[in-house]
């Protein structure tokens, strides 16, 4: 009885551990599992727009398809009204500056440097319909352009030089039945060709992006969570979150990665501690141009030269062009490491018109600010973009040349290949005192760099910053980063103590054994004698 | 007269093995955090000296209560009594097969400058390289957290002094080894910090001629 008794208890024991084995497996799920979970969710809309009478119509123009769209959205052209898409410029204060107006309308850049005259052609990466150069009006709904965005056919496509029209052979009906949110195809098309060709511009966006694998962005990896431009650059009302700093100056309306991984997502606290001066892509963005090369060096003072009186372009092995009469030489450059500087979300530009304070050093169109005494300066990677671009020597400006038009004779650069005509063109234009003078300048313009993420394993390790020789920071010298620096007095009077120390101990060492032999000899000796 | 004593305790050469073992792998890994050695990788360097930095500053504490205890501190007393006498034997008696000067007893076993060397290394090298090794542990950039208070701008000074301390401690390290040869025999002062004994001078004797026993000291 009492031996049943005993194995009765045993048993329970035994089921009770088994038990309480099996169900402590309620771990607290990462932040990451969860984003998992939550992103590849398919998204399901709420209408179907291919039922609605009103887009079974036969449109005779995209005008027609924006009345359609607002007379059932009748809110929402206002705010696309109010964004920088169609704006092209948004009110920024610039310390020092004050408050300017700045965008694509108006800004330089080291590319094709300016839009102003050249409309015509850039509306092409326009919200908008019949953007010329003589005029545009940014208060007629009725040119907003809604398809660009929201196409999910990924059919519609903007005519060349047709100030923003679509191509006339597009199908309208069928493209305004089929809308949606947009996906990576509506952002791309105009932003990863910025510069005029693919990947000219930013080094971590171009086509590559349209369907990426996880080599090249672990976020937007088809095979992956398969993310969506807006899923990060998160948009109310359409005012979308993210900018870049070509254009922006002030720290507001960011996209952050710490938006959806938070402020401490490593396992290590020594990682967590690095986020306080590090920008997560400084780690996890260790090489750009994954797959296709990406502008470094844009030389304008080579451009114009004509064969048989005739424009002409030379390639690369890889078909990047590396001379081109209209534009002059280029460098290019792939699977590039990022420069990295401070950064604390405010940057400053150069403002067409504005005087060259020293012409002896490169210009730098957008200089972003920070330090590492700052404390909301943080190491971001960057490109940096240089150029060889056209200026007024005397009054020290940088010229906006008139690039484009539809025929010779009207001083456009790439008719003509006339420097200083398309300069006094493009300078009245753009209402700046020339003095018809061409010069050349080099400039620089910084591109932070925040796509290509790649996964875990290819994160750049400690020692890629923290060595002497070839640190990835070694550009970042306002700051004392341990096994990079060193105190040289230290080192040397350190060095010098050791190697004394040894010295020391060597000599002393060697006389001990010498004197010691020596004592040993004359014992002997001494005892051979009374032998 | 020759008697085998017990001069080292128990704890005292567990904590002496124990700071051994942590100084030389928190030299090593120091190092490489430095920049000037690569052996477990950076990560791991870091992670293992803060450990290594933390059992030692627990060591410490234990040290310390050991010391007033047991009343050893007064060991470490400065005097300059013999200190002539010890620097002689170091640069001249040691080769002639002089005797030591300083008679080694359970109430003094430290030379006058054993003495000054560990009372050196106890209230100065160790205490700043603890300090300025928790300062660099903690601090956290301007304006993060950790030592904010000190508004401290760069890690630099700390980094500096730190480092400075273990050059100084390295160069300690390789006299230190050196100096154990140059006991009685050349490994009686390791056998002792192993076993506890040390074969002493019996006190009430009177002093013998070594060189009629030792012949082969050298």
């Amino acid at each position: 009885m009492k031996k049943i008794f005993l194995i009765l208890i045993l048993i329970g024991l035994v089921i009770i551990s088994a038990v309480t084995i099996l169900t402590t497996k309620n771990y607290e799920p990462t932040n990451q599992m969860k984003l998992k979970e939550k992103y590849p969710k398919k998204y399901s809309p709420s209408v179907d727009h291919s039922q609605f009478t009103l887009l079974q119509k036969k449109f005779s123009s995209p005008q027609e398809v924006t009345e359609a769209c607002i007379s059932c959205h009748n809110q929402r052209h206002i705010e696309v009204m109010q964004s920088n898409h169609w704006n092209w410029e948004r009110e920024e204060y610039i310390e020092g500056k004050g408050i300017v107006y700045i965008g694509k309308k108006n800004a330089i850049n080291n590319y094709c440097i300016g839009v102003e005259g050249n409309e015509q052609s850039c509306a092409k990466c326009h919200v908008g319909y019949g953007m010329t150069s003589s005029m545009f009006s940014y208060t007629d709904a009725k040119n907003i352009d809604c398809l660009v965005c929201h196409d999910n056919t990924e059919t519609y496509v903007k005519g060349n030089e047709l100030a923003g029209l679509p191509d006339p052979s597009l199908d309208l009906n069928y493209i305004s039945q089929h809308v949606g949110k947009p996906e990576r195809s509506n952002c791309g098309v105009c932003h990863f060709f910025g510069g005029g060709g693919n990947n000219v511009k930013h080094g971590d966006l171009e086509k590559s992006m349209f369907e990426p694998t996880k080599d090249i962005d672990v976020h937007m990896a088809i095979e992956g969570v398969n993310l969506q431009c807006i899923d990060c650059h998160k948009t109310e009302k359409h005012n979308i979150a993210g900018k870049m700093y070509s254009l922006s100056s002030m720290n507001r309306n960011r996209a952050y990665c710490e938006d959806c991984h938070t402020e401490n997502p490593h396992e290590a606290d020594i990682l967590n501690e690095h986020t306080v001066k590090v920008a997560c892509q400084t780690c996890h963005i260790p090489i750009y141009a994954k797959v296709n090369a990406t502008k470094m060096h844009w030389d304008w003072s080579t451009a114009g030269k004509l064969k048989n009186g005739e424009p002409y372009e030379e390639d690369d092995s890889e078909g990047n062009h590396t001379y081109l009469s209209i534009k002059g030489s280029f460098i290019y450059g792939k699977n590039l490491q990022p420069d990295y500087v401070w950064f604390n979300g405010t940057a400053d530009h150069y403002l067409l018109g504005e005087e060259i304070k020293d012409t002896t050093k490169p210009l730098k169109i957008n200089t972003l600010k920070g330090s590492y005494q700052d404390k909301d300066s943080k190491i971001i990677p960057v490109k940096i973009h240089t150029a060889i671009q056209p200026y007024d020597p005397i009054k020290k400006v940088l010229i906006q040349p008139k690039l484009f038009a539809d025929k010779k004779g009207e001083g456009a650069f790439w008719q003509d290949f006339d420097w200083r005509r398309s300069a006094k063109v493009g300078m009245e234009e753009a209402n700046i005192p020339f003095s018809g003078e061409v010069s050349f300048i080099k400039t620089e313009m910084y591109w932070p760099i925040n796509h290509m993420v790649s996964t875990k394993n290819l994160t750049i390790n400690c020692t890629e910053c923290h060595t002497r020789e070839n640190s990835r920071l070694a550009s970042l010298t306002d700051f004392y980063m341990p096994a990079r620096d060193y105190s040289t007095f230290v080192e040397t009077v350190g060095y010098s103590i050791i190697i004394l120390t040894l010295l020391g101990v060597f000599t002393h060492g060697t006389v001990r054994i010498f004197s010691s032999k020596k004592r040993k000899r004359l014992i002997s000796e001494k005892a051979n004698l009374y032998l | 007269m020759k008697k085998q004593i017990y001069i080292y305790k128990s704890f005292e050469r567990f904590w002496h093995w124990t700071q051994a073992i942590l100084i030389f792998f928190l030299g090593f890994t120091g190092f490489e955090i430095h920049g000037s050695i690569k052996f477990f990788g950076y990560q791991n360097a870091v992670k293992y000296h803060n450990i290594a930095a933390y059992s030692f500053i627990v060591l410490i504490v234990f040290a310390i209560f050991w010391h007033f205890t047991t009343g050893e501190w007064k060991q470490y007393l400065p005097t300059l009594k013999n200190i002539k006498a010890q620097i002689n034997f170091y640069l001249i008696g040691i080769f002639r097969n002089a005797p030591h000067p300083t008679k080694r007893t359970i109430l003094s076993k430290l030379n006058p400058l054993q003495r000054l060397v560990y009372l050196g290394l106890k209230l100065l090298v160790i205490p700043i390289m603890v300090l300025s090794g928790l300062l660099y542990m903690f601090y956290r950039y301007p304006q993060g957290s950790g030592v904010e208070a000190l508004n401290i701008e760069s890690v630099e000074p700390f980094a500096i002094i730190h480092t400075l301390g273990a050059f100084l401690l390295v160069a300690f390290i390789i006299a230190h080894l050196y100096l154990i040869t140059t006991g009685r025999t050349i490994t009686s002062n390791l056998k002792a910090m192993i076993t506890g004994f040390e074969e002493l001078d019996n006190l009430e004797q009177v002093q013998v001629q070594e060189e009629q026993t030792e012949v082969v000291n050298f």
